[in-house]
């Protein structure tokens, strides 16, 4: 039977690790983060969870390990935030490319320097093209279901999976969550076999020098060049919009939780005006919704909660008939604008939408977005000039 | 029991025709006579971006029988933790692990990582394929590039530091079992792999891989180029099993008979030293005076 426990998103992550059974966890610790991994290790010391841990001395170690531990067949698990994300960057290249069914927890921190240990989305969306899955959650709940989700997605697709959480709004903060029992777990997530490497007896060389062009092999089959495994990374991505879509509603009938697949819709229905956005921030958009309702102004948001693959073809369903969107997030592509601003208004421009649109970054470091704060801009964005701006940013005229 | 003669060696070649590496290279040799100990059995073995990388071919076409799992250039050690743990956690036994990188991904790039995997105790066995420079990338500098080396990075004045001891770095991490080998002792090299292999926990094993073209000797001189670096102590051949350290080999033999070849008769045979002044062959000299001296006074107390 399933339990409801008080606890934070950090401790959610490190339950539905051992739900998922996970055989080998390497991981390093950095804030806001390291009580997935203090809690990991405590289960594995008091032997309720039947699993390596490997303390590793970075976090591209961390990730260069469980790439290896998954590579002989292992499921594997890791967690971690802001700059030591950015540590990993090469090896997550190398996970994706490998194409290995890694987890791991993201607890969004903001990136430095300078430093802060607050929160922000700048570290998961800098690893946007690394190939992986990324999920955003907006609650604790949604962190453990989809942790689970998780490993199913990436078993299926070979595409190692992100699960992004907000540092500290979710990590650090109690909820009420239901942890299922095993039982149901196990129903839901059947064993990882591996993909046979010294099952198979044969020797080989993996993930060795490529060249762009197809090559015959010792017996005459041509096989990919490096192009063609890129191109085949990248219409699997693509096709995982399928899976997580089917993933989620399949979760639902074992566990009776649905977090919408690619994007999930509050107040939508009727909405003239759409607020779009990722992760908590969404989930503090809904109130803001609730507010310009009140002004007159029918308001609906959309949370992405996969970003990438990019839910393209929903968003611009979702978003078809409204007049206005704007988008709220906490990152920024230095230069230009928000990633998911960036990215939804090309998928609105590619599908004919015209609507206007507005982005906005707010949030970070973790400087708190008030509702109100998303009210005002969302109702200068929807009344006057579409623009792309900054929440709360203080001494200027933004 | 050490062998005796090359014939003793098994026959079965596990790096077939085919390889990509340059002739008369020093980490096939060394990569050669290691397979053959580590076979029979069931082995991974684990390569940065290097070298051995080219050595195992282009895809799809690999000459060597191994299970190869390349990483990259930092990720060494933790690679072959993961692996370690992968297998145990999966239940799979009986597997030998071996890491095999060159200088630069050991004593520069790839240090950290062989450092945490010395220090959690990770089951495997660490090769670590000296020929002193990025070779692969075209003779650059490492931190294993000897004093008054030409390099391509360090043209004009050659490189001013002597070579980094990366013995005393690993021996720092109290492992099971530390040794040198080179190619031109191949039966030592054999020997020292097949001890490695019955010893759990970390192993090191440092093989000194004369380059050709890296060096710029001919290739006909292969073996002479890595006997005479023993000869003259700037690369002493010995073994440290729990904290017990004996010459071996070669270098076994110089202990009671004296080094009769010196530094200046080994740097005159390559053009990567074209540049070296007197002085800094007196201060080579000293480099291996030092090493050997140290070397011996070691063998000599058994510790």
């Amino acid at each position: 039977m399933s339990e409801v426990k008080i606890i934070t998103a950090n401790e959610a992550a490190a339950e539905a690790a051992a739900l998922c059974r996970v055989q080998v966890i390497a991981a390093y610790p950095i804030t806001p983060q390291t009580p997935v991994t203090e809690e990991l290790a405590a289960m594995v010391e008091r032997g309720d969870l039947k699993a390596e841990y490997l303390t590793v001395e970075s976090e591209h170690s961390a990730m260069a390990s469980i790439v290896g531990a998954s590579q002989v067949g292992a499921r594997v698990f890791t967690a971690s935030s802001a700059n030591g994300l950015l540590y990993m960057h090469e090896m997550l290249h190398w996970a994706a490319g490998s194409r290995l069914p890694v987890v791991l927890a993201c607890v969004n921190r903001g990136v430095g320097a300078p430093w802060t240990i607050l929160n922000d989305q700048q570290d998961s969306i800098s690893q946007r093209d690394t190939g992986w899955i990324q999920l955003y959650c907006r609650n604790n709940q949604e962190v453990l279901d989809t942790i689970i989700q998780a490993y199913r997605i990436a078993e299926q697709t070979l595409i190692p999976v992100m699960v992004c959480y907000d540092g500290f709004v979710l990590s650090h903060t109690n909820m009420p969550v239901e942890v299922p029992s095993q039982d149901e777990v196990d129903r839901f997530l059947p064993p990882w076999q591996g993909q046979g490497l010294l099952e198979s007896g044969r020797f080989v060389n993996l993930n060795p020098l490529i060249l762009s062009e197809p090559r015959p092999d010792a017996q005459g089959n041509l096989m990919p060049g490096y192009m063609e495994l890129r191109h085949r990374l990248h219409e699997d991505v693509l096709a995982s919009l399928a899976v997580i879509h089917h993933t989620d509603e399949e979760f639902q009938e074992i566990f009776g939780r649905s977090w919408g697949g690619l994007v999930w819709r509050y107040r939508m229905d009727d909405a003239e005006h759409a607020l779009v956005s990722m992760g908590s921030l969404a989930l503090e958009a809904t109130r803001a919704a609730d507010s310009l309702r009140v002004q007159g102004l029918r308001t609906g948001v959309i949370g992405v909660r996969a970003y990438r693959p990019f839910p393209a073809s929903a968003l611009v369903q979702a978003l078809a008939a409204v007049k206005t969107v704007t988008v709220f997030e906490k990152d920024v592509s230095y230069g230009y604008a928000g990633a998911l601003a960036t990215d939804l208004k090309a998928a609105l421009f590619d599908a004919g939408v015209s609507v206007k649109f507005s982005g906005f970054v707010a949030g970070l470091g973790g400087r708190d977005v008030a509702a109100g704060q998303i009210v005002q801009a969302a109702t200068d964005a929807i009344l006057n000039e579409p623009r792309y701006g900054w929440v709360d940013v203080r001494g200027s005229s933004t | 029991m050490a062998t005796k003669a090359a014939k003793e060696l098994p026959r079965e070649e596990h790096i077939l025709p085919g390889s990509r590496s340059c002739a008369a290279c020093g980490l096939m040799l060394t990569y050669r006579h290691a397979l053959k100990a580590l076979y029979p059995g069931k082995v991974i073995v684990t390569v940065p971006a290097s070298c051995m990388t080219v050595l195992h071919g282009v895809y799809p076409i690999t000459p060597v029988k191994v299970v190869c799992i390349n990483n990259t250039f930092a990720a060494t050690g933790a690679s072959a933790s993961g692996i370690v743990a992968g297998l145990k956690a999966t239940g799979k036994k009986g597997y030998t692990v071996v890491a095999f990188a060159g200088d630069g991904g050991t004593y520069d790039i790839g240090i950290q990582a062989l450092s945490g995997a010395l220090e959690r105790g990770t089951d495997f066995i660490y090769i670590c394929y000296d020929n002193e420079g990025y070779m692969n990338t075209g003779t650059q500098r490492s931190s294993a590039s000897p004093a008054g080396a030409i390099t391509t990075t360090t043209p004009i004045l050659s490189k001013l530091q002597q070579k980094k001891d990366m013995i005393a770095i690993v021996e720092a991490h109290r492992i099971p079992y530390i040794a040198t080998a080179s190619p031109s002792f191949p039966l030592d090299l054999y020997d020292k792999v097949r001890t490695a292999k019955e010893i759990r926990g970390p192993r090191y094993i440092e093989a000194h891989a004369p380059c050709p073209p890296g060096w710029g000797f001919p290739n006909k001189d292969l073996i002479k180029m890595g006997k005479l670096a023993v000869e003259t102590g700037l690369h002493v051949l010995f073994e440290i099993r729990e904290g017990k350290f004996g010459l071996t080999s070669w270098s076994l033999k110089l202990a009671s008979k004296g080094r009769k070849k010196t530094v200046a008769d080994y740097v005159k045979g390559q053009t990567r030293f074209r540049k070296i002044t007197a002085e800094q062959i007196d201060r080579l000299q000293s480099f291996a005076d030092e090493q050997w001296n140290y070397f011996l006074e070691r063998h000599e107390k058994g510790c």
